[in-house]
């Protein structure tokens, strides 16, 4: 007898269903009230069922000051700030995955290292630093900082990805007289595409939900990204609208969400903990 | 795993990497300043990424250290000076800072520790015994928890604890006593909140550890008589303890700096009741005005975390 009899197998399957079952039903709680109440035109705080489905709370808040312009100050402060960190990760990775050199044991370890620390930890110093400089309230500064903070990971991740593609090609390419920019940007980038496609999803995702970091650093309300401008539904608009609070936490999750099934589908679930997390 | 199979490569792992084609004997001549000038050309890409590092990274950080010496205020006060230890004697005189250290250990251990490393662990053993549809219906909305922004995340659950709350309304179902949690107990339901929001890392950890462990380990100790719990006692856990350890530090580390997600439910109220260190070092900060003395504790709050990944370094360097 190596294996059990099937009638335990079937029992114990049962009790992992309904085991895993229960977890999901109390996680799932909080999930189906943002949904619930969207739709919802007397939506409070608890789960129920609407009584009338509406999409008034997403017709209320589908205004250009409380979700587009938040939105798009969301796209340009994540859009740009990835691209600087995609671009400078690349290029970065590149050399550490490709030539023998002293540094790269320390430069590793050094970004392995920053790449754990609670980022949280500086933003006071961040913002005063920036207040002496004169970068805070800008774009630009809140940009430069998020590539900072994400580069670490991302220069980690590529590397890694990176060292996954066979140099033969690249040798190929070299004797024709190809230059390390060259094939780098011919060969080396588009055969790791899923790679970049990754670091690229998971930086500009781990923005799009950062609250604390333009929290601190920019001021003018115009410029707020949604996950500050979320706040304004509480305080001084007045009473909360439930309603729309929960329309506008889905508009606004909704493209990470998206980003987050396109790479995983693509790249198994584990993917974004592949640099950090050895099994 | 694409990234976890390969390991961070020192001088005496890496695989010699051809580089571009050697210089032509002739040419070797050149000697020592050919080879400096080409090491600096391959170092070159690496600049724009050390540039942004040091200047909005290693910068701050540096200029933290200083100010944490000083008494920068916000306003009214035209130049600070130096104070030495006076901000960090005055943090461990603060009862509001001890008390900030304390709700910062209750906050780990209870989210981290036990609840998202536990119940992550858990999750990702039953995954392996369940059904397929279960198995893809669970991971996906425990997954959804964790993909959703952190202030998205904060409203959910402030919407679960509070009084009027879902939590509440299921209580009053099961004649159960209801409160107002997010007044009497604020820590618990912030660490509630971190459990429900971090657990889907822990648990594809476990998963990805689990899925390694070959299976006729398992059947051999299963056919030698060990029961379920014993199993997992004397085989599983002997076997990803190193994921283990790893996922605790990372889980540690990524709690030590959760702020939206309790800034958004409680603002680290009422009276101080869920204010863990990075609300504390915003309050004194901003509410207060004490740079100096709010950088001070985001000085001890990086050490800390220092502390934490210098640990997770030597553990990773044990598996490589």
């Amino acid at each position: 007898m190596t294996r059990p009899p099937a009638r335990r197998r079937t029992r114990r399957r049962l009790a992992a269903d309904a085991g895993l079952l229960v977890v999901a039903a109390a996680f799932v709680l909080p999930l189906a009230w943002v949904v619930l109440s969207a739709l919802d035109p007397d939506a409070g705080l608890r789960v129920k069922v609407p009584d009338g489905l509406t999409l008034d709370n997403f017709d209320a808040i589908l205004t250009p000051e409380i979700t587009f312009t938040p939105l798009l100050n969301s796209l340009i402060l994540c859009g740009g700030a990835t691209l600087l960190t995609v671009v400078c990760a690349a290029l970065a990775a590149y050399p550490l995955s490709r030539f023998r050199s002293r540094l790269n044991r320390p430069f590793l370890l050094t970004i392995l290292f920053a790449t754990s620390l609670p980022i949280t930890a500086i933003m006071v110093p961040v913002y005063a630093l920036f207040v002496r400089v004169n970068m805070i309230d800008t774009m630009q500064g809140t940009i430069f900082f998020f590539a900072a903070s994400q580069l670490p990971f991302a220069i980690w991740l590529m590397k890694n990805f990176m060292d996954g593609v066979p140099k033969e090609l690249e040798e190929a390419a070299w004797t024709d007289g190809a230059s390390s920019f060259q094939s780098l940007l011919r060969i080396v980038l588009p055969l790791m595409g899923p790679g970049v496609a990754v670091v690229t999803v998971f930086s500009f995702v781990m923005m799009w939900g950062n609250f604390f970091v333009p929290f601190m650093l920019l001021l003018s309300p115009d410029q707020m990204p949604a996950s500050v401008s979320i706040n304004d539904f509480f305080g001084n608009r007045g009473m909360v609208a439930y309603g729309q609070l929960a329309a506008f936490s889905i508009v606004y999750s909704t493209p990470v969400v998206l980003l987050y099934v396109l790479i995983s589908r693509r790249l198994g679930g584990g993917f974004a903990l592949g640099g950090a997390v050895k099994g | 795993m694409t990234a976890a199979a390969q390991r961070p490569v020192g001088p005496e792992v890496a695989k010699a990497p051809p580089g571009p084609p050697a210089p032509a004997p002739g040419q070797a001549g050149g000697g020592r300043s050919v080879t400096a000038r080409r090491s600096l050309l391959r170092a070159l890409p690496v600049s724009p990424a050390v540039v942004l590092l040091l200047l909005f990274l290693a910068g701050p950080i540096a200029y933290c250290v200083v100010i944490a010496f000083t008494d920068l205020q916000l306003t009214g006060q035209a130049e600070e000076s130096f104070v030495g230890f006076e901000n960090f004697q005055r943090a461990f005189q603060d009862e509001a800072f001890l008390n900030a250290v304390w709700l910062t250990l209750v906050f780990t251990v209870l989210s981290s520790l036990i609840g998202q490393n536990t119940l992550g662990l858990a999750l990702a053993t039953l995954m392996q015994r369940a059904s397929k549809p279960v198995r893809t219906l669970a991971g996906g909305i425990v997954v959804t928890a964790w993909v959703l922004p952190e202030v998205v995340a904060g409203f959910l659950l402030y919407a679960f604890f509070r009084r009027e709350g879902t939590l509440n309304a299921i209580l009053d179902w099961l004649h159960l006593p209801s409160q107002n949690w997010l007044f009497t107990l604020p820590i618990l339901a912030v660490s509630f909140a971190n459990v429900w929001r971090g657990t889907a890392f822990s648990m594809l950890v476990y998963s990805a550890a689990l899925n390694e462990i070959p299976k006729e380990v398992t059947e051999a100790a299963e056919v030698d008589g060990a029961g379920g719990w014993r199993r997992m006692w004397h085989v599983t856990l002997p076997m990803i303890r190193r994921s283990i350890a790893t996922n605790l530090m990372l889980n540690t580390l990524q709690t030590l700096s959760v702020f939206g997600l309790i800034w958004v439910m409680t603002r680290g109220g009422p009276s101080g009741k869920s204010q863990t260190l990075p609300l504390f070092m915003y309050e004194q900060a901003f509410q207060n005005s004490l740079i100096g003395y709010g950088t001070a504790v985001a000085l001890l709050l990086l050490l800390i975390g220092s502390l934490f990944s210098v640990v997770y370094l030597r553990l990773l360097r044990t598996e490589v």
